[in-house]
């Protein structure tokens, strides 16, 4: 697996970074050829932490299976298991109740301004600043509190089931979203204060990492490392789910197709969260917070496709049903399978220092990438 | 452009494709044979313009192999869904990588996971499983490992 390090014919230098290495966070493992400081191929060898999650779910049921998937993109748990329980309420026709669905919207919301600050500190950590690391997590904690009140869990929640939610929220719900939201709006200008208007971290980031409209496309990628090149993708708009046809919000588009372009889709999109989450926190309709299902789930024969937006991009769930309580085939489309492809084309020619940029940029969650 | 207006113009471009309407999106049938040219076709074809490859995958059917492909276009929002049916002897379909660039990672996960041969891919190599991976191809159907359980 570990290529021999050392110099080719060529009198290229091969070097590894990771599967340990601080700046991948987590398991990636990449060989890369330099030239000197230019990189010549940036090869990404996976798999350290493939779990075969697919193959698994083969094995489980319909109710049993969403819980795994909190274990891929384990930043967006809420909205993984928010692709599978549609899935699932597609195929069996379940009509989800109003109250449920706009929980889930908040919730969705919530998890990705957790998983946008998690990403804002380690990036700003990688390129060398500390400081916002400590600050991102701050107000991360405060999510985090509010999830483990209500879902009893911190990361892998495991909140939604076919047909609604698995327990009623927790009666300081609505008070606690809303001291957040107060703190946050303040928080998020002090962000900009520390990070975004800074000279050496504009330097760092403008013009690195170019990823043109086309290629984006091409390369498959979704979210906000395609909306920095200017690609309408957000699910949210194209293919409504839940109640995001009736909340306003806008779709963040950059036309950079750099790194800084990137950087700012995710701290404008932050913005557009506690947007979303102040239309939808007073007004929570009252009622059930699961329709009535049968006990045990069987998808008619077909096949089912659901896209939903994560906090990084598009993630598709494909499930062949044969008419069993076992799903015969699912395929997650992650969408940092398809980020990560692009990385190699984005890190050419450029310079070893600056790849830690576009990975940070990208926001590769190595687990998503693995399944 | 809406089903009807894809069937009438992808029978033009395929004589040979079959649709199937049941699922959510309209399915297209392919020979693996058709596969390349018609690939092309569909991207570079103004009126249908599928430059979005967002999903590829396959399906052990156990008598034989599925691929499935997902296509969108940016430009007209209109999606959909190619399959081919390949022999489980022996399965094999032209690689479209230089199409969609997406493919070329897809396309070594499924070689690896259901041992499909893409002909004329650029790098097919193993990259998710360990280099020297002997034995079957894990997602296949009939694939068991009593060590390492995958099956709950």
């Amino acid at each position: 697996m570990f290529e021999e390090i050392g110099t080719t014919t060529e009198g290229d230098l091969i070097i590894n970074v990771g599967p340990q290495h601080p700046a991948t966070h987590g398991v990636l493992h990449l060989v890369i050829t330099l030239n000197g400081e230019t990189i010549k191929k940036v090869e990404p060898h996976l798999g350290y932490i493939h779990r075969s999650i697919e193959k698994m779910c083969e094995s489980l049921t319909y109710r049993q299976f969403i819980y795994v998937t909190s274990r891929m993109d384990y930043l967006s748990a809420h909205i993984n298991n928010h692709a599978c329980a549609l899935t699932v309420e597609k195929g069996m026709q379940i009509e989800v109740p109003e109250r449920a669905q706009v929980i889930r919207v908040i919730m969705d919301e919530l998890t990705r301004i957790a998983s946008h600050e998690l990403w804002w500190g380690a990036m700003a950590m990688d390129i060398g600043a500390f400081t916002p690391f400590f600050h991102a997590f701050r107000e991360r904690e405060k999510i985090n509190e509010i999830m483990e009140e209500t879902c009893g869990a911190r990361l892998t929640m495991n909140y939604y089931v076919p047909g609604g939610l698995m327990a009623e929220l927790h009666p300081d719900f609505q008070k606690k979203v809303k001291e957040f939201i107060v703190l946050f709006k303040r928080k998020i200008d002090e962000y900009d204060e520390l990070v975004t208007g800074n000279i050496i971290f504009i330097n760092r980031m403008k013009g690195v990492g170019i990823l043109s409209k086309e290629d984006a496309i091409s390369y498959g990628c979704s979210g906000p490392a395609a909306r920095g090149s200017g690609v309408n993708c957000d699910i949210r708009k194209l293919y409504p789910y839940a109640v995001y046809d009736k909340v306003q919000f806008d779709e963040i588009l950059e036309t950079g197709c750099d790194s800084l372009a990137r950087y700012m889709i995710r701290i404008r999109e932050m913005k557009q969260s506690i947007r979303i989450i102040e239309q939808l926190i007073d007004n929570i309709p009252e009622g059930d917070f699961q329709a009535k299902t049968k006990a045990v789930l069987k998808l008619p024969k077909g096949e089912f496709y659901t896209r939903v937006e994560t906090a990084r991009g598009e993630l598709g769930v494909y499930i062949m049903s044969e008419g069993a309580t076992t799903p015969y085939r699912i395929k997650f489309r992650s969408p940092g399978f398809s980020n990560l492809s692009a990385l190699d084309h984005m890190a050419r020619g450029s310079k070893l220092g600056d790849l830690v940029a576009m990975m940070g940029t990208l926001d590769l969650v190595i687990p998503d990438i693995d399944r | 452009m809406n089903n009807e207006e894809l069937k009438i113009k992808i029978t033009e471009l395929l004589p040979a494709a079959t649709f199937d309407e049941t699922g959510e999106w309209l399915n297209i049938h392919v020979e693996p044979a058709d596969w390349l040219s018609f690939a092309g076709k569909l991207r570079n074809e103004d009126s249908l313009f599928f430059d979005y490859l967002f999903c590829l995958t396959c399906i052990d059917w156990k008598t034989h192999l599925t691929m499935v492909y997902h296509l969108s276009s940016t430009k007209y929002r209109h999606n959909i869904v190619i399959k081919s049916k390949l022999d489980a002897a022996k399965p094999e379909i032209e690689s479209v990588s230089h199409i969609w660039k997406t493919a070329e990672f897809h396309e070594r996960e499924v070689y690896e996971m259901f041992g499909v041969n893409f002909i004329n891919h650029p790098d097919l190599r193993l990259l998710i499983l360990p280099d020297g991976w002997e034995g079957k191809n894990p997602m296949r159907k009939d694939f068991e490992d009593p060590i390492n359980m995958i099956k709950l």
